[in-house]
């Protein structure tokens, strides 16, 4: 689509709003901003998902905001389509002391987890919401820890080593022709047999807590439960300035830690108007694919291993190694590498930098082949993996499932070719997609995606031009007012940074939009009716860094 | 001194020798039964070279664990690739990342799950202080505010021989001790 007839259809789109909602306030900064009343947002919520056009299908982040006078609620949305057609949904509440707003879980379905979290932190309840318990947080927490005025005494919230039981039962506010109503519902039925994977599981990749309810051994539901290693980076950024809170993202998702990283930068670079050489560009996609290679490799080791193949885990995390010494080598780091600055890089590559690139592109290349002889076709793994765990592709974009994940539903959701940054859109690969929708689907599309990684590296490579490897930037870094957004593909999908800025050295407030979120939440649904055995390996298959979820 | 030697590393070359020594000077202060010393060194020796670890890994440092046990540095060398998946079959509790304030209980019913003698390695800066968060409201400032620690390993994450450096410190720690009649020294 040219640049012409996107313009078209966003004027369209902003005709449509005005249509549905006359009172909407429009602007148009970095992403288009309709500012709505919180009684009709859900109005303008349902327009925007159902017109015709371009339906504005995906809900890629949704950002709870504290804005002092008022607390709300930002949707970014964009198009399973067109992800590169944004926009934003800005709305607030003022009443501080018992703040509601309506759901939209029922029309895109990874609002789910999403509400529960911005209620976890900012306190505010959603109504028609189905289940209105904290998300991360403890029941028993006192306080909203992301607003501003949040109490960090210890001694209010102290810590306690008692094991609490879980009760499964959730509030809600339904809303009724007489008013709202309060309630409680169970979460599990009365006889269910509740079984608890994790949070402390070896095939678990993370500390995540699956509470299984089982009909012998099919899985009947899943009631997720995460923050059990919530760090509050979101909260901690805000007192901090912009290269000092660079390297948390590394801690996220520690898989993809460059590309983490990469996309903070880059945000901040392009809100602070800060050129970067061209050297430097073409180093941080190198080791971008580096790293997505190596985290590929680590999905696959793993999956093989919680399917029992550990001769395969050991065969990963070898190949693995390689990458680790090139990052070594470059910059002392082995898994989190803290290479990316503001500006550029922090160091330049070493004199046989292409020499080992190379020499491991030809290896690796041979060890693709040496794993689908081992693992793809055999016929264990084929009956673990052909037809289990189905994901449509309706739920893929509803629960906002991206990265290999997603195209394994046949939904094409590549970042680096919708909204390419840095250079993307001057190399040449092909978006991996399978129809299958089953975990052999994203099985093979990660090391398909390999397989372009390499084709990547291999066309930049030899053409890293002479130069700076780290433009000059000011001592202090301030953001000048507004809302800044940028979104990359990392290993696991869409990786989305929000920055608000108020013209300070610090950001009024930063959120992580996190892909794991999304691979976590649509698990209840492709594991129902699936075995308790199953259940491992499909997580196995959507591969999900549990810090990058909790933050 | 004789039974704390790991193969292939001398005695000096080891930092806290100090520590060591004050430890089994303590631990010899009522002197050694004979026959009670010379079984428990044999003991000693085989158990510190089969110490089975519990990965209790909850973020980064957990996958420094995983290719510390995978091919290139093989945690085999020292007996120690035997990972349980149940805290009751662990000797050792490797805490690899960080503890927050809703993993703390649970962290704590790990290590009270864990059969005696029983030894905590607390894996990166997180969990030895809180690392980079530590100033945030949700974690726990290192875990010896839950459990006791015996080695520490800094680094963030730490490379696998700094894990190993940690591992056979323990292995030292574990062959100085006494075994048998451990309740009348």
């Amino acid at each position: 689509m040219n640049f012409q007839a996107g313009r078209l259809i966003m004027e369209k789109i902003k005709e449509i709003i005005l249509a549905a909602v006359p009172e909407a306030i429009l602007e148009d900064k970095q992403v288009l901003t309709v500012t709505v009343e919180a009684d009709q947002l859900r109005l303008l919520a349902k327009t925007l998902h159902d017109n015709k056009e371009l339906p504005f299908d995906f809900l890629s982040q949704l950002i709870g905001m504290d804005w002092g006078d008022s607390l709300g609620v930002l949707y970014l949305l964009s198009s399973s389509a067109d992800l590169s057609k944004q926009l934003l949904i800005k709305t607030a509440v003022k009443d501080r002391q018992n703040p509601l707003l309506y759901t939209v879980s029922d029309i895109w379905e990874t609002a789910n987890l999403n509400e529960r979290e911005v209620y976890a932190f900012f306190g505010i309840r959603f109504i028609n919401h189905p289940d209105m318990r904290r998300f991360i947080l403890n029941d028993d927490w006192h306080g909203f820890p992301f607003r501003k005025d949040y109490d960090e005494d210890p001694a209010i919230n102290p810590l306690s080593l008692e094991s609490k039981e879980i009760v499964d039962v959730a509030p809600r506010i339904i809303e009724t022709p007489n008013g709202l109503k309060e309630e409680k519902v169970p979460v599990f039925d009365k006889d269910d047999y509740i079984i608890n994977i994790g949070p402390q599981h070896p095939s678990m990749h993370g500390v995540m807590h699956f509470r299984t309810s089982l009909e012998g051994e099919i899985v009947k539901k899943i009631d997720v439960h995460s923050g059990y290693i919530h760090r509050g980076i979101e909260k901690l950024s805000e007192k901090l300035t912009y290269p000092q809170i660079l390297h948390f993202t590394d801690r996220l998702d520690y898989l993809s830690a460059n590309i983490n990283r990469h996309a903070l930068c880059m945000c901040v670079e392009k809100a602070a108007s800060i050129e970067i050489p061209e050297r430097a560009e073409y180093i941080r996609v190198i080791m971008d694919e580096l790293n997505r290679i190596e985290s590929h490799l680590l999905a696959w080791a793993c999956m093989c291993n919680d399917l029992g193949a550990i001769t395969a885990f050991i065969y990963g995390m070898r190949e693995r190694e390689m990458i680790l010494d090139i990052f070594e080598k470059t910059s002392g780091g082995r898994l989190i590498i803290n290479y990316n600055v503001v500006g550029g890089v922090m160091f330049d590559i070493y004199k046989d930098f292409q020499k080992d690139t190379k020499a491991f592109i030809i290896h690796m290349r041979e060890s693709l082949k040496e794993y689908h002889r081992l693992f793809s076709g055999n016929v264990i793994a084929l009956g673990r993996m052909v037809g289990i765990g189905i994901m449509k592709k309706e739920d893929a974009v509803s629960y906002g499932v991206t990265g290999p994940a997603g195209r394994g539903s046949g939904w094409s959701c590549d970042l680096r070719k919708y909204l390419p940054y840095s250079i993307y859109d001057r190399v040449e690969f092909t978006e991996v997609i399978r129809t299958e929708c089953d975990s052999y689907a994203r099985y093979l599309n990660r090391l398909d995606e390999i397989e372009e990684s390499l084709k990547i590296i291999e066309q930049l490579v030899d053409n890293i031009p002479e130069g700076d490897f780290q433009a000059k930037t000011k001592a202090i870094i301030k953001i000048p007012e507004g809302q800044y957004f940028q979104r990359v593909e990392t290993a696991r999908g869409d990786f989305g940074v929000f920055i608000e800025s108020h013209g300070d050295k610090n950001p009024y407030r930063l959120k992580f939009r996190s892909p794991s979120m999304a691979l976590v939440s649509i698990m209840p649904l492709i594991c129902k009716g699936e075995k308790l055995s199953d259940l491992i390996g499909i997580g196995g298959s959507m591969d999900y860094v549990i810090p990058d979820i909790d933050r | 001194m004789k039974n704390i030697k790991i193969k292939g590393i001398a005695y000096d070359e080891f930092k806290d020798n100090e520590y060591l020594e004050k430890y089994v000077e303590e631990l010899r202060s009522h002197g050694v039964n004979l026959v009670v010393g010379a079984l428990d060194d044999l003991i000693n020796w085989g158990r510190s070279n089969s110490l089975w670890p519990l990965a209790f890994a909850t973020s980064c440092c957990g996958i420094e664990f995983m290719a510390a046990a995978a091919a290139r540095h093989d945690l085999a060398r020292f007996g120690m690739e035997v990972t349980r998946n149940s805290p009751r079959q662990a000797d050792v509790i490797i805490v690899a990342g960080t503890i927050v304030n809703k993993m703390a209980p649970l962290l704590k019913r790990v290590y009270d799950q864990m059969a005696e003698p029983k030894y905590v390695v607390s894996m990166g800066s997180c969990a030895i202080s809180g690392g980079p968060f530590v100033n945030s409201y949700y974690v726990v400032k290192g875990v010896d505010e839950v459990i006791p620690v015996d080695v520490y390993v800094p680094g963030c994450p730490p490379r696998p021989e700094a894990l190993f450096y940690g591992l056979m410190q323990l292995q030292r720690k574990v062959k100085v001790e006494r075994f048998l009649f451990k309740g009348n020294k």
